[in-house]
């Protein structure tokens, strides 16, 4: 008998789709409400599959169709799956919340119930990114997340937000066409699209050695696929101008969960797939380790020669990338650990670097730029103080989520032989040091007061002396639970990893 | 000798490697093409490269499309219908996405008045857009 928990994952992935729909028919205000309360759902889905999981021991499996397995379609959630769906409903109801005061002035109220569609199925297919075990549904919600990302995006109709949806978009149908050709080849090696059964396929393959040249490039060629829509280096050109010209709560939103359900799918497929400990990933686990190197260093230098807020945060996410690249590179257990731990803070961190850089850039006339922003944290304190909690967190100082996420970078670089070893560990520290440099930089300008508050007092601000309290309490809602979440995550980042290896060990 | 074998290999599965022509054709073509019509055919034709190819792998030859005749339920009289499945899915998703991408080259080509990508840059920056 099922218990009634294992529909949630079903249910998460439906509740979205029909609330798109509805959201597209309804007026702004009742969409808006609509799709706030479903996000709150998907948390309550969420956590139950995660307790319910963690309660059991185990994972369970959802068929549907009419057809057992291997010819269903099924879904499967275990540990991890409960922790990533949490975490992104989670970041998706607190970038929606926190972004709401930037919705109203960027997009037109006929266009909002829009952008709630949009929302909802950006929520649907990172749900189903997250429990699905087919790979070819991987397929269709990835092309459905790409263009919902799209969509949150390009529906801000001002500076170049077309230019920079195009770009967006180019380089993620190349991964995407990269990805459904490595399904496709999947398919014709092992004739199954569910992941179990195609890692059955594949390992009995490689035990009999054949196959392993179109094994290895398949292999080679989803990662590839997947790579590209994550950013990695050097497929991260799409990030400044899509970060840089979306509205707050889109930025956070492709930022901090749409590129994480790519890679989230990735470790899916090494793991269940390819199988971690098998020569096919040895072989194309260095190539995305020197890629997530070369992404950590250059993702900073490219940072550090920003000279608006939003693209250093912007190259600061391509070095995050890299980073998270580096543990799935490095392999193994602790690896993956790393890799996720990674995820989970880049995630909290990064909407709350954008939403506070949005209300500093708004006390600053409107403007990204460095020189506006300087003093910036004296004329909103609250998203001075949240801003720098961010950075520090990014930079790894102690007893913030970024030190801990660090930390496991390097433990897991100790499993390596002397050189990998010392190559990662040289990488991070460089790294660490340059995102010391232009986020420390960052923090030093927005709080270094610069004389221009009286030009700065005549702009014009979005709204009403008397509105802004209310127009404030979305940003403090998202402040003080990103903030939250990333000091008790730099304090007790043991709870997660423990929950952590426990979902990997579930997930092969 | 090894160059005859592979050679052989690949006429035996001529409709796979016509498909992965097509792959790498419209690959190319989305990633280098500088106009974004050209850019689309590209993405079109990627597409299509793999859809012969998924419909290569469920064709049985002598065998009948997927479809029920007859009432005739037998499943060696028909080719693997899986396949052909997902293939319609696919043009389903190809469909979308080139519906978005024709949308989107509409937007450019009405704020910068052409579809070259190289124009359109230059003139974003010459504008100083940075938001």
């Amino acid at each position: 008998m099922m218990d009634f928990v294992c529909n949630f994952p079903f249910f998460s992935v439906v509740l979205c789709l029909f609330a798109a729909v509805l959201c597209s028919v309804l007026k702004a205000k009742a969409a808006r409400a609509v799709t706030l309360a479903v996000e709150a759902v998907l948390i309550f889905f969420s956590v139950s599959v995660l307790v319910y999981t963690t309660e059991l021991g185990t994972y369970f499996t959802y068929d549907m169709g009419h057809f057992d397995s291997p010819w269903s379609n099924q879904l499967r959630a275990g540990v991890l799956e409960g922790v990533m769906a949490t975490v992104f409903s989670l970041v998706l109801l607190l970038s929606h919340i926190g972004g709401l005061r930037y919705i109203d002035v960027d997009i037109s109220e006929k266009r909002r119930n829009l952008y709630c569609t949009l929302l909802n199925l950006v929520g649907a297919a990172l749900m189903a990114l997250t429990y699905t075990n087919d790979i070819f549904t991987g397929y269709v919600f990835l092309e459905i997340l790409t263009l919902s990302s799209c969509g949150i995006l390009v529906i801000r109709r001002s500076g170049r937000t077309a230019l920079a949806a195009t770009r967006y978009m180019v380089l993620n149908l190349l991964g995407s066409g990269l990805f459904l050709m490595g399904s496709s080849l999947f398919y014709g090696i092992t004739g199954h699209l569910l992941m179990e059964y195609i890692g059955q396929g594949v390992a009995e393959l490689e035990a009999s050695g054949q196959y392993a040249l179109p094994l290895t490039a398949t292999v080679g060629i989803i990662s590839a696929g997947l790579a590209i829509k994550s950013g990695l280096f050097p497929f991260h050109t799409w990030m400044p101008d899509t970060y840089g010209c979306a509205t707050p709560a889109s930025s956070s939103i492709l930022s901090g969960i749409i590129s994480k359900g790519y890679i989230f799918l990735l470790i899916k497929i090494l793991y269940r797939v390819v199988g971690i400990g098998s020569d096919t990933y040895d072989s194309a686990r260095h190539i995305l380790l020197i890629l997530g190197l070369f992404g950590m260093i250059f993702g900073s230098v490219y940072a550090m020669n920003c000279r608006h807020l939003n693209r250093m945060v912007a190259y600061s996410s391509a070095a995050q990338i890299g980073y998270i690249f580096v543990g799935i590179g490095l392999g193994g257990t602790s690896g993956f650990v790393a890799a996720i731990f990674g995820m989970i803070v880049h995630s909290i961190t990064k909407p709350l670097l954008f939403i506070s850089g949005a209300r500093l850039s708004e006390v600053s006339g409107d403007s990204q730029a460095f020189r506006n922003l300087q003093g910036s944290a004296g004329r909103n304190k609250m998203a001075g103080y949240a801003f720098a909690v961010g950075a520090m967190s990014m930079t790894g100082i102690p007893s913030l989520a970024g030190f801990s996420s660090k930390l496991y970078y390097a433990i897991a670089a100790t499993f390596h032989s002397g050189a990998v070893e010392l190559v990662v560990l040289a990488a991070l520290a460089v790294s660490t040091l340059l995102n010391a440099l232009y986020f420390v930089r960052t923090v030093i300008r927005i709080f270094t007061p610069s004389g221009m508050a009286d030009k700065f007092a005549e702009v014009a601000y979005f709204y009403d002396e008397d509105e802004l309290p209310r127009r404030d309490a979305g940003l403090l809602i998202a402040f003080v639970c990103f903030g939250a979440l990333i000091i008790y995550l730099g304090f007790n980042a043991q709870s997660l990893a423990i929950a952590l290896y426990t979902g990997v060990s579930m997930l092969a | 000798m090894e160059a005859l074998l592979m050679l052989e290999k690949i006429l035996a599965n001529y409709e796979e490697a016509i498909a992965l022509i097509l792959f790498c054709i419209g690959f190319m073509m989305l990633l280098f093409g500088r106009n974004m019509i050209r850019k689309l055919i590209g993405m079109n034709i990627m597409d299509t490269g793999i859809y012969l190819f998924l419909a290569s792998l469920g064709y049985i030859a002598g065998r009948k499309p997927p479809i029920i005749e007859g009432g005739n339920t037998d499943p060696t009289a028909y080719i693997n219908p899986v396949p052909s499945a997902l293939v319609l899915t696919g043009i389903v998703v190809s469909v979308s996405v080139t519906a978005v991408m024709l949308s989107l080259a509409v937007r450019l080509y009405e704020k910068y008045h052409t579809l070259n990508l190289d124009e359109i840059y230059s003139a974003a920056r010459e504008r100083h857009e940075h938001r």
